[in-house]
């Protein structure tokens, strides 16, 4: 049995008892996934599950209070159930996870790059290869060339928090060496380089917003300071300083609790690779604190605590 | 050291009310020479330090960001630089990656009896900030962009 068939088996057995089921079903075309509501049974019909599914169905846990819901977590999206019942922002009780091992999913900004997506007619992958028929064209493309980023360096393709799993576990294909080692490039260009390639990065935002909007864990709604007039943390002029600032308020709120699921940076329409920040920060977090967020749903966070002698950390004696 | 050789910068200091500052005001009433280019805003305690303190004052223009509390066990509310420390570190190691230079921010201890030591301090730190010059602009940077992109 297929992995689909067995997860719309579990589904279809959980669904009398929830209110509803979050999932994927195809979107305008063969190349999009779009998140949608199971009600009824009538409804898993519709859905499907193959390396188009991007979204981090999680994020929408924290706006279905008081319901009873179930929601479909790959490895990635586990972490961020983890990281919000860690935070007290879900009851666990509430939610049925519907758990699928995932080989990594296919980033639109690259497959937009590739081919022209115009008109697509078919999309299929497999373990290795993107076949892909668009504009009366049929194409085979190498998969890995495709996969989102993070899913190239993904440490945890098996979710980690699950009721009811879908499909045989799977091996990681990555490690915390090769996840670091784009950011560590960056880091040796030297400073007026990196500065101005995020000049140039913050001068394409368009201050959407959707990159905390789509966050799992942007969950102040009303009250971000982004938002806010009082206190003014960033005006509402559209210049770069105020686009960069708003970008490491988004990070910095962030720090060891960012599960790296890449939505901000999937969600982006300019493409900016805001997920550096993150990532920096999660490693800068492990290194220092040797804490990973969304793992452990008991563990203390970093800066909710302290040690009155830090091993890590050298204050540089002045 | 009245005004260092050539233009003054501009260099923010969060300081505690309960050492920092104290010990800031006891090198002024010892009149030990200081540079002139750091400007103090004073905190209750470290704990109240927002990272994003820092970067605004570097995004906004400041050409160097000083952080300085009580030392570690001694801090007036018992814990705040405790988690000052981890916030403060965290910020240091993220700037790298933000395009923002780390050596333009700095953290550290002085208690309100060390006025020698905040001199050495704010000296060291100035120094440090003259040689790195002033903070790269952003438009500058835009506009040189915007001529890579046009020609």
């Amino acid at each position: 049995m297929s992995k689909l068939d067995t997860l719309k088996e579990q589904i279809q057995e959980a669904l009398p008892d929830l209110d509803f089921v979050v999932a994927w079903e195809r979107g305008f075309d063969p190349a999009h996934a779009t998140p949608y509501h199971i009600k009824e049974e009538a409804d898993l019909d519709r859905m499907v599950l193959d390396a188009t599914c991007a979204h981090n169905l999680a994020s929408f846990l924290t706006g279905f209070k008081g319901k009873k819901v179930g929601v479909v977590v790959k490895g990635c999206d586990s972490r961020t159930v983890v990281q919000l019942m860690q935070e007290k922002l879900i009851d666990r009780e509430a939610v049925t996870v519907f758990g699928v091992p995932c080989r990594g999913v296919l980033d639109k900004a690259k497959l937009r790059r590739a081919v022209d997506l115009s008109r697509v007619e078919s999309l299929e992958a497999d373990e290795t290869t993107v076949r892909l028929s668009a504009n009366g064209e049929e194409q085979e493309l190498p998969r890995e060339e495709l996969v989102a980023d993070k899913c190239i360096t993904c440490r945890y393709p098996n979710p980690l928090e699950f009721d009811h799993m879908a499909g045989k576990p799977l091996e990681p294909v990555g490690d915390e060496a090769t996840q670091c080692a784009r950011i560590e490039a960056f880091e040796e260009k030297p400073v007026q380089e990196r500065f101005e390639f995020w000049v140039g990065e913050m001068d394409r935002c368009i201050r959407c917003y959707a990159c905390r909007n789509a966050c799992p864990l942007c969950v102040c709604r009303d009250h971000c300071i982004g938002d806010s007039r009082d206190p003014h943390w960033v005006s509402q002029e559209t210049d770069i300083r105020n686009k960069w600032m708003f970008q490491l308020i988004h990070a910095s709120h962030l720090a060891g609790r960012c599960t790296e699921c890449g939505e901000c940076e999937r969600a982006c329409p300019m493409d900016i690779p805001v997920l550096m920040f993150k990532k920096k920060l999660s490693s800068a977090v492990k290194e220092l604190f040797n804490y990973e967020s969304g793992v452990d749903p008991a563990a203390i966070p970093p800066l909710f605590t302290f040690q009155i002698d830090e091993e890590t950390i050298n204050e540089r004696g002045w | 050291m009245p005004v260092m050789d050539g233009r003054e910068l501009r260099i923010v200091g969060f300081l505690c009310n309960w050492c920092s500052y104290g010990g800031a005001d006891t090198a002024g009433v010892a009149r030990f020479d200081q540079p002139t280019d750091l400007r103090v805003v004073r905190l209750p305690c470290t704990g109240r330090m927002d990272p994003l303190f820092v970067v605004k004052a570097l995004l906004s223009g400041a050409d160097g960001v000083l952080v300085s509390g009580c030392h570690p066990r001694d801090c007036h509310y018992s814990e705040g630089n405790f988690y000052a420390r981890r916030r403060l570190e965290v910020l240091k190691q993220f700037l790298p990656v933000t395009g923002i230079d780390p050596e333009r921010f700095e953290y550290t201890w002085v208690s309100a009896s060390e006025g020698q030591k905040w001199q050495e301090v704010v000296t060291k730190f100035t120094e440090r900030i003259h040689r790195l010059g002033p903070s790269p602009a952003i438009a500058d940077a835009a506009e040189k962009l915007k001529a890579a992109n046009l020609g």
